[in-house]
């Protein structure tokens, strides 16, 4: 394979690895501080980019559908928090999943009442459509460049504000003992709404920026909320550095596996049956990791033994 | 008699009696949803082994379900393309025999469950309903690229497979043939949880620490339970896909897999017949709301957020009052 096609598929799978961290930070901070499992996390993901879709239709400034979709994000996450998900801390995990489950079913309904089945359009700005030139003379789209770099600056802020602020130490309480806590004077809600509102902003983030690449539709969020899952069971529950270093093993093992399959499977078959395989194998490697990672460590790479 | 017992009793004679009143009245599209209501209760009752007694969160039993989809649509499709599924090292031909079908998707559904849950089982809670969520998915795309059997587009069978004695295309004779499997599956599942097995299950259910105590390992225990409950969800798969004449990965979606323990939990979660009550209601939903327009979900959901919420013992527990207790 032509190093210049290897280099441009490995930053591909580093751009996924990004946007699917910006998806498992705030699942596994939702579940780390609260020990909620939360299945409208992906909701929250097309209501960004759907806010996103809307406001660059409007606007025409992607900027301002960026931060749309980071403001509408967190308001759907204040707002789920405090209605429903506040109710279910104390409950066990069915709970949890039904009623996280009829969140995803009102909210796919809700936004196909009001935006209609078709799947929206959500340009990428001119500033930051061309490619660029990276060392070595390989052209790599600016944009998914631009993606990557957003994945990395919100890595760092996350790390920052969980281990240099009050805020982080407050978090980092909440996981270990809620009742000291808020028996030191915190106010556990608002610190729940907080970290709530968090993961839901990099969620809709996490749409808006996709949604430029793909489609804006209803149903978006689903498989990248299972491809999250993924992550956080790989990368240990909890655990923001293993959420990182989950998204990028499942980012590039599954951007790899799509390219590296097929060819690999064409040596020993025929042309159609080696891609239609190969595809099919390719979706399946990332469970496969998932497999192998838990059979190895339960409780995934950077996970507390239960 | 007790006043579960009673409710129980009443719902399924309700189950019955409408398919009854429709071929009075000659309404076979009646006769067809509660035959559905029936298969999809058969899958619940699958499902509930692994969450009602072993307090398994299993989000991926649209797994089991497909599996005994593709069982009928493979056997039947070869079956009715006079083309032996594989020659070589012995002869295995297609078949439009029901009972053969069911026992195909029994048992692959049964090995499909044994080799999830021995992976999944290794970990528990959270990780449990994400790995089995994670499975289904891997199925759900593995049935989209393999092409052999429709991919995307699924799998049409043009005549329902037959039943020895019985004209399976009767609406009613069908209907019969869900609802006895149905009867089956519950007396099983009852006789189940009274046995020296189910007792420990739910022990292990409570403390999996003091069943160790006492000599028995939880993960063997747990293992059976899904295996069981893989396996009847399996054959309701391909009741479902007779049922329709049709199979797609669809049945395989994660959705699907949501959708049977939604039954559940409409139910009451914990009590014999929940799957029984929530199907039925799930149909009636479907059928009522979906006649209003095409947003019906959002009133399911509304639905399913207020039982949760509000009405834990879900439709069995208005009826017949508290039930047991340790959640």
């Amino acid at each position: 394979m032509p190093t210049a096609l290897l280099v441009e598929q490995l930053l591909n799978g580093l751009q996924a690895g990004m946007t699917l961290f910006l998806m498992a930070a705030g699942l596994t901070l939702v579940f780390g501080v609260m020990g909620l499992i939360n299945l409208a996390h992906g909701s929250l993901y097309m209501v960004g980019a759907f806010a996103a879709a809307a406001v660059a239709a409007a606007t025409g400034s992607f900027l301002l559908a960026l931060a749309a979709a980071l403001a509408a994000g967190a308001i759907a996450g204040v707002v789920v928090e405090m209605v429903v998900i506040r109710r279910l801390y104390d409950r066990d995990h069915l709970d949890q999943v039904l009623a996280t489950f009829a969140l995803i079913l009102i909210f796919s309904e809700g936004t196909r009442w009001v935006f209609g089945s078709f799947p929206l359009q959500l340009d990428i700005p001119a500033w930051l459509a061309g490619p660029i030139t990276l060392p070595g003379g390989i052209p790599y789209p600016l944009y998914r460049l631009t993606i990557i770099g957003i994945g990395l600056a919100v890595a760092i802020a996350l790390w920052l504000l969980i281990e240099r602020t009050r805020t982080g130490i407050r978090i980092r309480a909440g996981e270990n003992d809620r009742e000291m806590i808020s028996a030191l004077g915190v106010d556990i809600s608002r610190l729940y709404t907080l970290v709530f509102a968090l993961g839901a902003a990099l969620a809709g983030l996490a749409g808006a920026l996709v949604g430029a690449i793909q489609s804006v539709q209803v149903g978006m969020g689903e498989p990248v909320l299972i491809l999250a899952f993924v992550v956080i069971v790989i990368g240990g529950i909890g655990s923001i550095r293993g959420a990182l270093i989950g998204a990028l093993l499942v980012g590039m093992t599954d951007t790899m596996g799509r390219i590296l399959l097929p060819s690999l499977l064409a040596t020993i078959t025929d042309a159609s049956m080696a891609a239609s395989v190969g595809a099919s194998l390719a979706s399946m490697s990332v469970y496969i990791l998932m497999a192998v990672v838990l059979v190895w460590r339960p409780s995934g790479l950077f996970g507390a033994a239960t | 008699m007790s006043r579960e017992a009673f409710v129980n009793a009443a719902i399924l004679l309700a189950l019955l009696a409408v398919p009854l009143w429709a071929l009075a009245n000659d309404e076979p599209f009646t006769i067809t949803l509660a035959t559905r209501a029936a298969i999809l209760a058969l899958a619940g009752v699958g499902l509930n082994v692994a969450l009602g007694l072993g307090g398994l969160v299993s989000l991926g039993h649209a797994v089991f379900f497909g599996i005994g989809g593709y069982a009928m649509g493979v056997l039947a499709s070869h079956a009715q393309s006079y083309d032996p599924i594989m020659e070589a090292p012995f002869l295995i031909e297609g078949t439009k025999s029901m009972p053969i079908i069911w026992i195909a998707a029994l048992v692959t559904s049964a090995i499909a469950a044994l080799g999830i849950g021995a992976l999944s089982l290794r970990t528990s809670g959270v990780y449990f309903i994400m790995i089995t969520l994670a499975f289904g998915q891997m199925a759900y795309y593995f049935a989209i690229g393999w092409p052999a059997y429709g991919g995307e587009d699924g799998l049409s069978i043009y005549v329902r497979n037959g039943f020895p004695g019985l004209n399976t295309l009767d609406p009613i004779q069908f209907f019969a043939i869900a609802y006895t499997l149905l009867l089956l599956a519950l007396l099983l599942v009852w006789r189940l949880s009274k046995s020296p097995f189910g007792l420990a299950l739910n022990a292990a259910r409570q403390s999996a620490a003091r069943v160790e105590t006492a000599g028995i390992r939880p993960y063997t225990l747990r293992l059976t339970a899904f295996v069981i409950s893989g396996a009847l969800t399996g054959l309701a798969g391909a009741l479902f896909a007779d049922l329709n004449r049709f199979v797609s990965p669809s049945m395989l979606s994660w959705q699907t897999s949501g959708e049977i323990m939604v039954f559940i939990i409409l139910g009451g979660v914990g009590r014999l017949c929940a799957p029984v009550a929530g199907a039925g209601m799930f149909v009636l939903l479907e059928h009522w709301l979906g006649g209003t327009g095409e947003f019906w979900h959002i009133w399911l959901g509304a639905i399913l957020l207020f039982v949760v919420l509000f009405a834990r013992g879900g439709l069995i527990g208005a009826l017949a009052g508290r039930g047991r207790t340790d959640g």
